[in-house]
């Protein structure tokens, strides 16, 4: 019983899980303690954000068995498009963020056209994306920095929830957690399947909402639940679901995984691809409103080879680049990886030469480490 | 003159199955030597260890040339005494030049660099020698057919001074006229001296131009023989000359009305759009009849039945009619809807996700059933997918195992069963039991007898006879893309050699 659901636990995840409270040790004993204070944990979290909600969309993408490499030209240029509503025309907020969102759709509505139904790769497609929305993010802000934005943005990017509303927030969570458990077992027991211990299940309930009550209770210390960590929750929960229940999302699983065999089991191919680029489109102009909102302005070099740190976050997630294996989860976990590596090293004053060549190593061992132990398996 | 090869004793094993028992090949000075039998006879692994691709000490027995034993470890070494293997698929860079390709990794150095003068001027003289028309030193491969493809191969061969040519099923994409063009070749290089083994099972070719013939079956060598001493009976008799057991089941199923109907369909192949790979086939398929569909290596089987699934890369038209009403397939999802399923032949590229597990390559053709508001009911996955697991007998730990981890058998079942959740009225499979053992072959038969005891109506696809023979109620035999015969096997009193004739173009050579 055990072992079937150490089994049924993604291992790969749960591998980074542990690679990341080894993280968290190791920069907590070197910074004396700082790395795990509220307000460090904090600040943490609000970094991940933005790698977070860019890896998320791009591990549909990549679980495809497709890559995107043009996400960092989306963030700037979405960026760009909601400063120049906001503050050169004076455009009510909710309507500038829906015209912004608009817009990273039919930038993925573009990209999927190409890559699904005129079959260009999409490394070409999206490296070509890269250049091109770069050049018309230059083109609409003439090249200059738009910035103060309106309150709401400020709250958007750096605002916190009041206590009580984290409170709810976590209570929300507690519940739709012991509401799935449930009624997952409640199906079960309908369709005469083994349920399981239910002592295991409610140790692993109660695992969770203890989780659940200490991130609460971490944040509500220094400020309150960040704002912008609420949409990276929201998108974790949605895109984790689409992925996991849905014919969508089992559909991509199944091309990625062999693309020919899923043809001729009757999947739409082309209609996926290009669902999942437009999804794409979408967060990554998310994620160029929160990082505009964060600076409180765009410039031209906002999201520069962020891309690459949402491949790298999905990879170190566990996601494989041939496509067909990875998880939403596993993602917003590299994300965090990412941004934990990052804030420590910043703790610890080391210079950014340093940090980066650190970072390409970490990589570099993930993805080694991950192959090494799948082909022993394999053997 | 004394024997040039001779392959003495040869034993390969590959896990669970002997590919090759005892087999003895001679080979004279300056012969042609056809090597004939069925489609996994053990032709192929018997060149693979001639041109040292299975090294010496993997298999038993020796080899010898001109009398003197040869140990090849490597391809290079089988070059070195004089051994030029041109397979099925060819080995030449689409993307490079004839001259280019004539000279791979042997090109001739000049005071600087390539001189390529000298090439250029001898791959006029080779392409002169074997009369190959219609293009020059420097044109692409991509650009050349598949015919003159072959003849560059050859003559790649013959500069590197080999002295035994191995052709193995050379002719199998060629066209009649480029057949012609590689038959006079092959015959004035044997005039220059040149050894040829010559494998094919296209009876007409060994007629024409090999002067003996060696048959293997089931990895036993049958006999050798000079081809004027034995007809083209006699070679059948000899690929083929094997009992059906029991087991395959009785059929008692009585055949109900047509189901469907396929007129003047038509399939051309993906990679030259001229070429027609099926020419105006016609047939019918009744409720609950198995249809076996027979034919050679290339005879356009897999073409014919993937077209009509909507699933093949290359451009189809014909009429298709199913229960009486036209019917349009474009894509697999169509023919998913209107009541079709497909088994391929290429389990692993084209049949299981390899990424998944049981469970999910079962359910995959059917996911939206299990929809219940906008998520798939995983209960209701489970439920469904364990009854068909069970019902075919699919050896497995768990559904959550990977795919993979299962034998071939059990992957088969697991991909029958993803097929029969969607609960077909016309079940296509090809190759139902390729690569399986033959406890699970068994199983496979019986469970398509029950199928169509409950109405599903089958077309099966396969190159072993006597799966045709012991389970089809009506065979078709398709010859180079037409269906040659129709044969009535409700007696189950064909034979394995009636086939054959009409598979190898038997009824061709009378005329």
């Amino acid at each position: 019983m055990k072992n079937s659901l150490l089994k049924k636990i993604n291992l790969r995840t749960y591998m980074m899980i542990i690679a990341l409270v080894l993280i968290w040790g190791f920069f907590t004993m070197l910074t004396q303690g700082m790395f795990l204070t509220p307000r460090n944990m904090s600040n943490l979290f609000r970094q991940s954000v933005f790698v977070s909600i860019l890896a998320i969309g791009m591990a549909l993408v990549i679980i495809l068995g497709e890559i995107d490499l043009s996400v960092g030209s989306v963030v700037g240029l979405t960026g760009g498009i909601i400063a120049i509503l906001d503050v050169w025309n004076g455009m009510n907020p909710a309507l500038s963020i829906t015209i912004t969102l608009g817009a990273g759709l039919l930038i993925g509505l573009w990209q999927g056209f190409w890559v699904a139904y005129m079959k260009v790769p999409s490394f070409i497609v999206t490296l070509a994306g890269l250049l091109i929305f770069r050049g018309i993010l230059v083109g609409i802000t003439k090249g200059t920095t738009i910035g103060p934005l309106s309150g709401v943005f400020k709250v958007i990017g750096k605002g916190y929830l009041d206590n009580t509303v984290g409170i709810i927030i976590g209570a929300v969570a507690v519940f739709f957690v012991v509401y799935i458990v449930f009624r997952s077992r409640k199906n079960k027991v309908k369709y005469k399947f083994d349920t399981g211990s239910l002592t295991v299940e409610i140790l692993k309930l109660l695992i969770i909402i203890a989780l659940i009550a200490v991130f609460v209770w971490t944040m509500n210390s220094y400020r309150g639940v960040p704002v912008s960590l609420l949409f990276a929750l929201i998108a974790l929960v949605i895109f984790s679901y689409v992925s996991r229940n849905t014919v969508f999302g089992r559909s991509i699983y199944a091309i990625g995984g062999n693309k020919k065999a899923a043809a001729l089991s009757g999947i739409n191919i082309k209609k996926v691809m290009l669902n999942v680029y437009v999804l794409n489109g979408l967060m990554a102009a998310l994620a160029g409103i929160l990082l505009t909102s964060r600076l409180n302005a765009a410039s031209v070099q906002a999201g520069t080879t962020a891309e690459l740190d949402a491949i790298g976050a999905c990879v170190i997630g566990g996601a494989s680049l041939s496509g067909g294996i990875g998880t939403i989860s596993g993602a917003v976990v590299g994300a965090i990886v990412m941004a934990s590596l990052d804030n420590g090293m910043s703790l610890m004053n080391m210079p950014m030469f340093w940090q980066s060549i650190i970072k390409g190593f970490v990589l570099l061992f993930a993805v080694w480490l991950d192959m090494a132990t799948k082909n022993k398996n394999k053997a | 003159m004394g024997n040039l090869l001779e392959m003495r004793n040869i034993i390969k094993d590959f896990p669970g199955v002997r590919a090759l028992d005892k087999v003895t090949l001679e080979v004279k000075e300056n012969e042609i030597h056809a090597l004939c039998g069925e489609n996994g006879a053990g032709k192929s692994t018997l060149i693979n260890i001639l041109s040292g691709f299975y090294p010496y000490k993997t298999y038993k027995g020796e080899i010898l040339i001109n009398g003197e034993k040869k140990r090849f470890q490597h391809i290079k070494n089988s070059e070195d005494a004089g051994i030029a293997v041109i397979h099925q698929e060819l080995a030449l860079f689409e993307e490079l030049s004839i001259t280019e390709n004539l000279f791979m990794n042997d090109q001739k150095a000049g005071r600087l660099g390539i001189d390529w003068a000298y090439m250029y001027k001898e791959t006029e003289r080779w392409l002169d020698k074997l009369k190959i028309k219609g293009c020059t030193p420097k044109t692409l491969i991509r650009n050349v057919g598949v015919g003159k493809q072959q003849l560059i191969e050859i003559a790649k061969a013959m500069r590197k001074n080999a002295r035994i040519l191995v052709l193995d099923e050379p002719s199998a994409a060629l066209t009649v006229t480029e057949i012609d063009i590689l038959m006079d070749n092959l015959a004035e290089l044997k005039v220059q001296g040149v050894t040829c083994i010559y494998i094919s099972h296209k009876l007409a070719e060994i007629e024409r131009i090999a002067d003996s013939v060696t048959i293997i079956r089931d990895g036993k060598k049958i006999d050798t023989k000079a081809v004027k001493d034995v007809n083209e009976a006699a070679i059948i008799e000899m690929m083929v000359g094997r009992e059906i057991s029991d087991m395959y089941p009785k059929r008692d199923v009585k055949t109900g009305e047509q189901i469907l109907e396929v007129s003047n369909f038509t399939v051309y192949s993906p990679d030259s759009p001229d070429k027609e790979v099926v020419k105006d086939a016609s047939f019918n398929l009744k409720k609950g009849e198995i249809l076996g569909l027979s034919g050679l290596m290339g005879a356009g089987r897999t073409e014919l039945v993937m077209s009509l699934f909507g699933g093949f890369p290359g451009k189809f038209h014909g009429k298709v009619e199913l229960e009486g009403m036209d019917v349009s397939i474009k894509s697999p999802i169509d023919a998913l809807k209107l009541g079709f399923a497909f088994l391929s032949e290429d389990r692993k590229s084209l049949g299981i996700i390899p990424t998944m597990d049981v469970k999910n390559n079962v359910s995959i053709t059917c996911l939206r059933d299990f929809v219940s508001f906008v998520q798939i009911n995983e209960s209701k996955e489970i439920y469904s997918v364990k009854k068909f697991v069970k019902k075919l007998n699919v050896k497995t730990p768990s559904l959550e195992t990977n795919i993979q981890n299962l034998s071939g058998g059990n992957q088969q079942k697991a991909i029958l069963a993803r097929n029969l959740l969607v609960d077909p009225k016309v079940l296509i499979i090809d190759e139902p039991t390729r690569g399986i053992d033959v406890g699970a072959k068994n199983e496979i038969y019986v469970l398509m007898n029950e199928l169509t005891k409950s109405g599903i109506s089958i077309i099966m696809v396969s190159s072993e006879l006597p799966e045709i023979l012991g389970m089809s109620d009506r065979v078709l035999v398709l010859c180079e893309g037409e269906i040659a015969k129709e044969f009535d096997n409700t007696e189950k009193n064909i034979s394995q050699e009636d086939i054959m004739f009409w598979a190898a173009g038997g009824n061709k050579i009378e005329k």
